[in-house]
């Protein structure tokens, strides 16, 4: 395929775009690209599956159509007696199978990329609950409470004569935002409190559903600086649709003071290590 | 189609088939205390019509409320107990009892039997619906309201509602009770009461998919009632089957499930690949290509059912090895299903068509559960089903599998026997514009849903950012054309059955039909065939066993 064609099928499933999107925008067609290696990966691979369908349903479509034109009764078309073809079914059985062999061989290495989950520079607990989600940064004793934020939710009630229109991120927001560094090896470890919910954020390609009583783990490594936005995928009651997820991914540095004020507020009485001329972090620190 | 006996001696009256007063005389006797497979298949039929309507108004709650972002119409509670109802009213009380019904009415015309083999029984299994699902129904009037998570009942959320959860277990068991017997039955009257010459391999495919989808119901439906039993016991009984306090685990509910769920969704498709391959070599006038082969290909998606349940759970947190195999599980399945697609396709090759509306039916059936077969394949790769999964797309996907692919070939069953069962024509002109509008609204409904999916769109949540706003409005449109264009088919069929000015049909109904019921008159004698008809190649759709 030329890249002319490309960038022409690209534009019309807007995905060939470089730039990735943190939030839905309207009449949005395709799925985000994301910011980790791994999400890219996924979009490409969701990509292929498509074209193949899109190039079988063509093949399949088109000799419907071309026989519903060219056998019709009333153009005089006289049926065939014939009911079997060992040579062509022994073909449509065979090269589907090729074809699906080809698509596992991608899916399988990707798979095997996201359950990697070894080696990680630092560890999120997820917690879900009805209906927030609570980060806690492993070994940090540091917590955020992340539910939605107060103009989603005085808006999102029943008959509320509030426009969502004139709300920001409308049921796409929270009152605090979850902050990762970019270009780290990040391990989440997901759970719930009460019943099931499930922990997706698009850019990163990563839904894990959160299992009261028992710990399912997935993992990032956020290419860009940017907020990233998702909302909670698994039915967990009636505020299911109003528990979203926001994740600020900021700079190494940036992380590191964000971190320490957080440890600030919310250990008052702990002695605090000096920020000014700390000695640069390694990965190590975080662990 | 008649409601009442009254109507039917004034209907049928001037017909001159035999009826030699067989047909009860009273409401009470014709239709409560009836064992004939014709009144029970019209009993089901029309109780899954009702039902169609009541999990449709649910449907049309859901994407009313949707139509705009905001919640202006219902209360997110409410809203769920209207996601979880039209789930279970469709898949139970509309899709598996038409099949049912269809299965009745034709299987012993069909194999050239008199009635079906357990004609008792049969009144049984019809007549516990009803009550079942006054209990389901009944259950969004009481304290605490419905069932509000989801049809798939998973815990620990699906144990956080009222005491009325009971109702809904002893209802799916009684569902369980209905379809099991209903099976037993359908078995015990292909395996037994075949007229002879009417070999296994002769067998019209309808009568192929249901003998294959009988046994699947007997394997799953008990483990449905398992699992939901065990939801009981939890509830109210102090166990911990699903609890992970008590050492259970709330997983291992959705790996029961699922083990029925899967095969559940073959069993609603399995008797539309048998009506499709009635219909398409009828109006192709061509044999049906490759009739082995679809019968293989059915019993291999049967078989492949059993094996692919996880694939509802790639994100409940499965061991990699897991993962892997259910996925080249499911991938295996595109390769029966391609055989039908392309056995289908292969029929029209060279066929001389024509397109009166069961063939309209059937193309779009072919042609829509096809691009809903690619979103299942789709969906079969993990990693891309990490961003799938729980989204719009999956409800995409599953509606065109489910509604033009289940429901159509329903309707395409329904305008294809209905001069056979009513011995007269329906209006042919309101039966093409039912499928245009329906075909036409159907996609404006459900295609859209999948850009919502892939955007980023939840399933099950009652009000979406504002960016999801245009793709909303416009499957809501297409879902009150959808709803409102079936209102259209209840009137052809009420048209058929009793309007004035219908004409008589012929026996065979349809130029290319061919197979024992098109031998019977229209309407066929209230006892099919009281001696087993001598069967000739010309009768059956397929006589030659060397394919």
């Amino acid at each position: 395929m030329n890249t002319k064609m490309k960038a022409a099928i690209g534009a019309i499933f807007s995905f060939g775009s470089a730039c990735a999107w943190a939030n839905p925008h309207r009449w949005q067609l395709n799925m985000t690209e994301g910011v980790t290696e791994v999400s890219r990966a996924v979009q490409v691979l969701h990509m292929q599956i498509f074209y193949i369908c899109v190039v079988i349903g063509a093949l399949v479509f088109g000799a419907m159509f071309y026989s519903m034109y060219k056998f019709r009764k009333s153009k005089g078309a006289v049926a065939a007696t014939w009911s079997h073809s060992t040579v062509a079914e022994i073909i449509w059985t065979v090269v589907p199978i090729v074809i699906l062999v080809v698509m596992c061989i991608p899916a399988t290495r990707v798979l095997y990329q996201m359950y990697d989950t070894s080696k990680p520079e630092m560890t999120v607990a997820v917690t879900g609950y009805q209906w927030l989600w609570e980060y806690e940064y492993q070994g940090e004793n540091v917590k955020i409470s992340s539910r939605l934020d107060r103009p989603s939710d005085q808006t999102r009630r029943l008959k509320s004569g509030r426009d969502p229109y004139a709300v920001d991120d409308y049921l796409i927001n929270v009152d605090n935002r979850l902050i990762l560094p970019i270009d780290t090896k990040i391990r989440f470890v997901v759970t719930a409190d009460d019943v099931i919910h499930a922990w997706w954020v698009p850019a990163f390609a990563i839904k894990q559903d959160a299992v009261p009583g028992f710990i399912n783990e997935a993992w990032t490594k956020i290419d860009e600086v940017g907020v990233y936005r998702g909302q909670c995928a698994e039915l967990c009651g009636k505020d299911h649709g109003f528990m979203p997820i926001v994740v600020e991914a900021v700079t190494k540095a940036e992380f590191q003071t964000r971190l320490a004020q957080m440890r600030t507020e919310q250990n008052p009485l702990e002695p605090q290590p000096v920020l000014a001329g700390a000695p640069a972090l390694t990965a190590s620190s975080f662990e | 189609m008649a409601h009442a006996s009254t109507h039917d001696d004034h209907a049928h009256g001037h017909d001159d088939y035999d009826d030699h007063g067989h047909k009860p005389i009273g409401f009470m006797d014709r239709w409560v205390y009836t064992t004939n497979h014709k009144d029970i298949g019209t009993m089901y039929l029309l109780f899954s019509l009702l039902m169609f309507f009541i999990g449709g108004a649910m449907a049309l709650v859901i994407r009313a409320e949707l139509f705009q972002p905001g919640l202006q119409l219902v209360h997110p509670e409410f809203f769920n107990q209207m996601t979880t109802m039209h789930a279970l009213v469709m898949i139970f009380g509309a899709v598996m009892p038409a099949f049912v019904g269809l299965a009745n009415w034709l299987i012993p015309m069909m194999v050239g039997a008199p009635d079906m083999a357990l004609p008792r029984m049969n009144n049984w299994s019809f007549w516990i619906m009803p009550f079942a699902f006054t209990l389901l129904l009944s259950t969004l009037f009481m304290d605490g309201g419905g069932p509000a998570g989801g049809w798939t009942l998973y815990p620990p959320l699906s144990l956080q509602g009222g005491d009325s959860f009971a109702y809904v277990i002893f209802a799916i068991h009684m569902m369980g009770v209905s379809s099991i017997m209903g099976a037993i039955n359908i078995i015990a009257t292909i395996l037994n009461m075949r007229a002879p010459g009417m070999d296994l391999l002769k067998m019209p495919v309808f009568v192929w998919t249901w003998l294959i989808t009988a046994f699947l119901l007997i394997a799953v439906m008990p483990v449905l009632a398992g699992a939901v039993t065990m939801l009981l016991t939890d509830k109210f009984f102090g166990t911990s089957f699903f609890n992970a306090l008590g050492g259970g685990d709330p997983v291992m509910f959705q790996h029961i499930f699922w083990f029925f769920g899967h095969p559940e969704v073959y069993i609603m498709i399995l008797p539309a690949f048998g009506i499709v391959s009635e219909i398409i070599p009828t109006f192709a006038r061509k044999p049906l290509f490759g009739y082995q082969a679809m019968v293989y290909a059915t019993a291999s998606i049967a078989f492949l059912s059993f094996i692919v349940w996880a694939h509802h759970m790639f994100t409940a947190g499965m061991p990699l090895g897991g993962e892997l195999f259910f996925m080249y599980a499911t991938m295996l399945i595109a390769i029966p299903t391609g055989v039908k697609v392309f056995n289908w396709v292969s029929t029209m090759w060279k066929g001389s068509m024509t397109f009166e509306t069961p063939m309209l039916f059937a193309i779009a059936f072919v042609i829509l559960f096809t691009i809903g077969g690619f979103s299942g394949l789709m969906l079969a790769i993990v990693p891309a089903d990490f961003q799938y999964h729980d989204t719009y797309f999956v409800v995409a996907h599953f509606h065109y599998v489910l509604v033009t692919g289940a429901i159509f070939s329903l309707m395409a069953a329904a305008y294809f026997w209905l001069p056979k069962w009513t011995g007269r024509m329906y209006n042919e002109g309101m039966g093409k514009a039912h499928f245009w509008l329906s075909t036409i609204s159907v996609n404006v409904l459900f295609f859209p849903q999948h850009f919502l999916g892939l955007a980023g769109m939840p399933r099950r949540i009652p009000d979406y950012n504002v960016m999801f706003a245009d793709f909303n409005m416009i499957s809501s449109v297409g879902a009150f054309a959808f709803g409102f264009s079936q209102l259209l088919f209840v009137y052809i069929v009420w048209d058929c059955a009793y309007g004035r000015k219908r004409e008589k049909a012929s026996n065979q109904v349809w130029e290319g039909a061919r197979g024992l019921e098109w031998t019977l008159a229209s309407p066929p004698p209230y006892h099919s065939f009281e001696t087993p008809p001598k069967i000739e190649p010309w009768m059956l759709a397929h006589s030659d066993v060397g394919h």
